[in-house]
C-alpha cells in the first residue's frame, strides 16, 4: 500500500442498460442479461440506443442543455453521476482542483443542413459555392462549439466546476486508454491528487455510423454477441451510446478526505500494433502479459467491438490462456468507441468491489468463472487501431 | 557540473530539436528570417470559393503537395515535415526516434469532397442514408482514415518511429501547447528520456473559417490581408484563422549532455486552468488565465521578475487581448510596462491547434538569437492596453527567460515558461 497508488472512488455509467454503477451492476449479473437492440432506425444496422434520461438531473441549467448536443449532454451528464458517486460534485475546493482527461470524438453535425447539401450538389458543379450558401445561412452559430472536440470537457467545466486542467485526447478507444493510461500516471508519481477520466459516445446519427462503415466495420443483419459475428455480414461491430466516467484519487487523497474507493487502478497498459505487418493475436498477448497477466484464473472484462479481425485475435489470444474467463460486455452495450476502455476498467472495479464475477454473456462463447475477482482485467482491443489492458484490484 | 534535476528534483527538460511550417515558409530559417523581417503571411484565400463569405483572407500553407488535398493529408505533412526537421537537427533518426509523440491536431470530420464523390456514387436513398450505403460497399482506407481522429498519429509513428501508443489531443487553441506539456510530464516522471511534441493544423476549409465566422470571431479586414492581423491595436477585429506546425524533440538534460547534443532551450514549466464561465468567452476577471500563468510560474521555480518577455498569445481578437493584458498585468503588476510583449500572430495568424507549438518554437528561437520578432500592423494603439508590443520592428535583446501563453475555447489556459540556459 503505497500514498500514491491510484484508487476508483467514482463511477458514472451510462449505457442502454441505464444509468449508474448500481444499476449496471444489476442487469450485468442477473441470470441473463439482455441487451437492449433497436434494429429499425438505422437498418441495416443494429445500435443499443440511450435509456431514457432526465437531463436535468445533472445538468440544471436548461440553457446549458440547450448549449449541447446529446453527446455532450451525455457526457456531461455521466461525469456528473462520477462525481456524485466520489462525493466531489458539489465540493467547489475538489473541483477547482481536479484534473480532467476526456476521449472524446466529435459532436453530431446538423443532418438536414448536410442533406440539403448533398441534395443540391446533384445539380451544380460549383459546389465550393454551393456550400458556401448553405453552410453561411443554415447553420446555427453555436453548432460549432457542440462539435468541438475539447468542448465536452468545456462543458463540464462549466455545468459541474471541474477546473484544476483539462485535456481532451482524442483517437477512438485509444483515446480512452491514454486517458485512464496519462491520469493514473500523473496520479502514481505526484503529478495530481484527483481526476476525473472518461468520455461518451452517442451513435444515434448517421454520421456516427459513417464513421465506422467508411472502413467496413459494422455489423448488417440479425443481431449476434461479440463473439458470434464472425462469417456474418459486414464487418462485425455493433455500435451503443454511452458513457463512462471514473473519478481517479490517490490512496492518501482518499483516505484524508474519508472516502472508500470501489477498488486499486493497477498496471495500465497501452499497444499500438502494426497490424499491417505483425500479428495481432501475439501483440495482445504479450501485452496482457506487459500488463502482470499471469496465468492465474482471472475475469476479463474486454472490450472487444465484434470487428472481425480485431475480436478473433484478441479471443485467441485471451480465450487461449489457462483460467481466463472473459466477458465481451459490448454483447449488451454496443461498442462506445472513446468510452469502451473506461466503460471495461468501470466494471472490472464493480466486480472486484462487490466480490463476485459477471455470468457469462454469451453462454456459448464465454465459460463460466468462479475464481477469485480480487484482480479483474479490463482490455480493449480497438476495432481499427490501438490496444490496451488495466488490471483492477480490490481495494483493500 | 551543472544539476540535472529541476527545484522539485525532477529531471530537467530541454529542446534539443525544433521544426516549424507556417504561411512564411518551410523551416526555422526561413520563418524567422521573414518573422523579423515583420513580414506578413497572410493572403487572399485561394483553396475555395469565398463567394458570400465575409472572412476572404487567411494564413493558409498552400505551398505543399497536400494543400488541397485536405484537412487530414495537410495535417499530416506539416506534422511530419516539421517533425523531420527537428529529429534530424536533434541528431536522431528521423525513421527511428525512439520516444513517445503528443499529437496537438485539429478534429477531424470527412471532408466534403469526400461526402459529395460518396453521394454521386450512389442513387438510392437520399442525404446521409446514401452515404452509408455507398460507403458500405466501398471499404477505401484512406477514405476511412481521412476521418479517423487516431489515424494522422498512427501514421506518423510508423513513418517516425515513434514508441507505444501516440496521443492525439485537443486543447481547442491551446492544444500545442499542451503537447508539449504532456511530453515535458512524461519526461518528468521518468517513462522516457526523449519524447517529440507536435503542433500541426492544416484545417482551413470553407466549413470551417464559416463556423469561426459565425462566432464573430474571424477579422473581416480582406482589403490589405497582411494588415488584417494587428493584435493589441485599437481596431483590432478577429483573428486571421491560419495553418502550420511546430515540432519539439523535448529530451532530458542527462540524456542531451550525455549525448553530446547541443540545448536550444529549457522547458522550465507548464501551468493550465480551467475556466468554467462561458464556452467561448473568459471569466471577466481573468481569474483562470491568471492561475495559468502562476501555475506556469510555480512549476518553474520562478517569479514573475525573472520573465524577460511574454511571447503572447494575441490574436488580435477584441477580448483575447484585453483578457491577456488583464491576466498579464495582474501577475505582473507595473512591471508589465517594461516586459516585451510580442504577437507571432501579427504575421502567421491564429495556427489554432498549431499555434501553441509554432509559438514555443519561436520563443525558443528568439531566445538563441537574441532578437524579438515584432507585433506588426500596430498603428492605432489599444489605450486601454499598456503594453510594449515590440511594434513594428524587430528588436535586439539579450533574453533568457520566456513566456508563451496559449487560451482557447472551452476554457482552455495553458501557459509555457521557457529559459535559454537550464541554471
Amino acid at each position: 500500500m503505497k500514498p500514491n497508488d491510484v484508487v476508483i472512488t467514482g463511477i458514472g455509467l451510462v449505457s442502454c442498460l441505464g444509468e449508474g454503477a448500481e444499476e449496471h451492476w444489476r442487469k450485468l449479473t442477473a441470470d441473463e442479461p439482455a441487451p437492449v437492440v433497436d434494429a429499425e432506425r438505422f437498418a441495416p444496422y443494429t445500435v443499443h440506443p440511450l435509456p431514457a434520461i432526465d437531463w436535468g438531473l445533472q445538468i440544471a441549467k436548461r440553457g446549458d442543455q440547450r448549449q449541447m448536443e446529446t453527446w455532450q449532454r451525455l457526457g456531461t451528464y455521466a461525469a456528473g453521476l462520477a462525481l456524485d458517486d466520489a462525493a466531489v460534485k458539489d465540493d467547489e475546493t475538489l473541483c477547482a482542483t481536479m484534473d480532467m482527461v476526456i476521449a472524446a470524438g466529435g459532436g453530431e453535425r446538423d443532418e438536414a443542413v448536410d442533406a440539403a447539401i448533398l441534395a443540391a450538389s446533384e445539380n451544380r458543379a460549383d459546389q465550393g459555392v454551393l456550400l458556401n450558401e448553405h453552410l453561411t445561412t443554415e447553420l446555427r452559430p453555436t453548432l460549432f462549439l457542440a462539435q468541438l472536440s475539447n468542448l465536452l470537457a468545456g462543458n463540464i467545466s462549466i455545468v459541474h466546476k471541474v477546473t484544476g486542467s483539462s485535456r481532451t485526447f482524442m483517437g477512438e478507444e485509444g483515446a480512452g486508454v491514454s486517458a485512464i493510461e496519462t491520469a493514473a500516471a500523473r496520479i502514481r508519481c505526484g503529478q495530481s491528487t484527483h481526476a476525473l477520466v472518461g468520455g461518451a459516445f452517442q451513435t444515434e446519427h448517421p454520421d456516427m455510423l459513417l464513421g465506422y462503415e467508411l472502413g467496413g466495420y459494422l455489423h448488417r443483419g440479425p443481431w449476434k454477441p461479440v463473439w458470434q459475428r464472425q462469417g456474418s455480414e459486414g464487418g462485425g461491430v455493433v455500435t451503443g451510446s454511452g458513457a463512462a466516467f471514473l473519478v481517479l484519487e490517490s490512496r492518501q487523497h482518499a483516505q484524508e478526505r474519508g472516502r472508500k474507493a470501489y477498488a486499486r487502478l493497477g498496471a495500465v497498459s497501452s499497444g499500438r500494433s502494426r497490424r499491417s505487418t505483425t500479428d495481432l493475436q501475439a501483440e495482445i498477448a504479450a501485452l496482457a502479459e506487459k500488463t502482470g497477466v499471469s496465468g492465474n484464473p482471472l475475469l476479463a472484462v474486454s472490450g472487444a467491438s465484434g470487428a472481425h479481425k480485431a475480436t478473433a485475435a484478441e479471443l485467441a489470444a485471451l480465450g487461449g490462456m489457462t483460467g481466463i474467463g472473459l466477458r465481451a460486455f459490448g454483447t449488451l452495450t454496443g461498442h462506445m468507441k472513446e468510452a469502451q476502455f473506461p466503460f471495461a476498467v468501470a466494471l472490472a472495479a464493480l466486480a472486484a468491489h462487490n466480490k463476485a464475477a459477471y455470468p457469462a454473456f454469451d453462454r456459448q462463447a464465454e465459460t463460466a468463472f468462479a475464481g477469485s475477482t480480487d484482480t479483474v482485467l479490463a482490455t480493449t482491443v480497438g476495432y481499427h487501431q490501438f490496444e490496451g489492458m488495466a488490471l483492477v484490484h480490490a481495494a483493500d | 557540473m551543472a544539476s540535472m534535476t529541476d527545484h522539485l528534483g525532477r529531471p530537467i527538460v530541454v529542446v534539443t530539436g525544433i521544426g516549424v511550417v507556417t504561411s512564411l515558409g518551410a523551416g526555422k530559417t526561413d520563418n524567422w528570417a521573414a518573422l523579423t523581417a515583420g513580414r506578413s503571411g497572410i493572403h487572399p484565400i485561394t483553396r475555395f470559393p469565398t463567394d458570400l463569405l465575409n472572412t476572404r483572407i487567411s494564413g493558409t500553407v498552400d505551398f505543399l503537395p497536400s494543400s488541397d488535398k485536405g484537412a487530414s493529408s495537410l495535417t499530416y505533412e506539416l506534422a511530419e515535415m516539421t517533425a523531420h526537421e527537428a529529429i534530424a537537427e536533434a541528431g536522431f533518426d528521423t525513421r527511428n526516434f525512439g520516444g513517445p509523440l503528443f499529437l496537438a491536431s485539429p478534429p477531424v470530420e470527412l471532408d466534403w469532397r469526400e461526402r459529395f464523390s460518396l453521394y454521386a456514387a450512389g442513387s438510392k436513398e437520399t442525404g446521409l442514408e446514401r452515404l452509408l450505403e455507398v460507403a458500405r460497399g466501398l471499404n477505401a482506407l484512406d477514405v476511412f482514415q481521412s476521418a479517423q481522429f487516431g489515424s494522422i498519429a498512427d501514421r506518423l509513428s510508423d513513418s517516425l518511429g515513434a514508441i507505444g501508443l501516440p496521443i492525439t489531443l485537443s486543447t481547442a487553441c491551446a492544444s500545442g501547447a499542451t503537447a508539449i506539456q504532456l511530453g515535458v510530464e512524461a519526461i518528468r516522471r521518468g517513462e522516457c528520456e526523449r519524447a517529440l511534441s507536435i503542433g500541426a493544423d492544416g484545417s482551413v476549409t470553407a466549413e470551417a473559417l464559416i463556423r469561426f465566422s459565425l462566432l464573430s470571431a474571424l477579422s473581416t479586414q480582406n482589403d490589405v490581408p497582411e494588415r488584417a492581423s494587428k493584435p493589441f491595436s485599437k481596431d483590432r477585429d478577429g483573428f486571421v484563422i491560419a495553418e502550420g506546425a511546430g515540432a519539439l524533440v523535448l529530451e532530458s538534460l542527462e540524456s542531451a549532455v550525455s549525448r553530446g547534443a547541443t540545448v536550444l532551450g529549457v522547458l522550465r514549466g507548464c501551468g493550465e486552468k480551467a475556466d468554467d464561465f462561458h464556452r467561448t468567452r473568459s471569466k471577466p476577471d481573468g481569474s483562470p488565465a491568471i492561475a495559468t500563468v502562476r501555475a506556469a510560474l510555480k512549476d518553474a521555480g520562478m517569479s514573475e521578475g525573472e520573465i524577460a518577455y511574454v511571447n503572447a498569445h494575441g490574436t488580435s481578437t477584441p477580448e483575447n487581448d484585453k483578457m491577456e493584458h488583464l491576466s498579464l498585468s495582474t501577475v505582473f503588476g507595473e512591471r508589465i510596462r517594461d516586459v516585451p510583449v510580442s504577437s507571432n500572430k501579427s504575421m502567421i495568424g491564429h495556427t489554432l491547434s498549431a499555434a501553441g507549438a509554432v509559438e514555443a518554437a519561436f520563443s525558443l528561437m528568439t531566445m538563441r538569437e537574441g532578437v524579438i520578432p515584432p507585433t506588426i500592423n500596430y498603428d492605432n494603439p489599444d489605450p486601454a492596453i499598456d503594453l510594449d508590443v515590440v511594434p513594428n520592428i524587430k528588436r535586439s535583446a539579450d533574453i533568457s527567460s520566456t513566456m508563451s501563453n496559449s487560451f482557447g475555447f472551452g476554457g482552455q489556459n495553458a501557459c509555457l515558461v521557457l529559459t535559454r540556459e537550464p541554471v
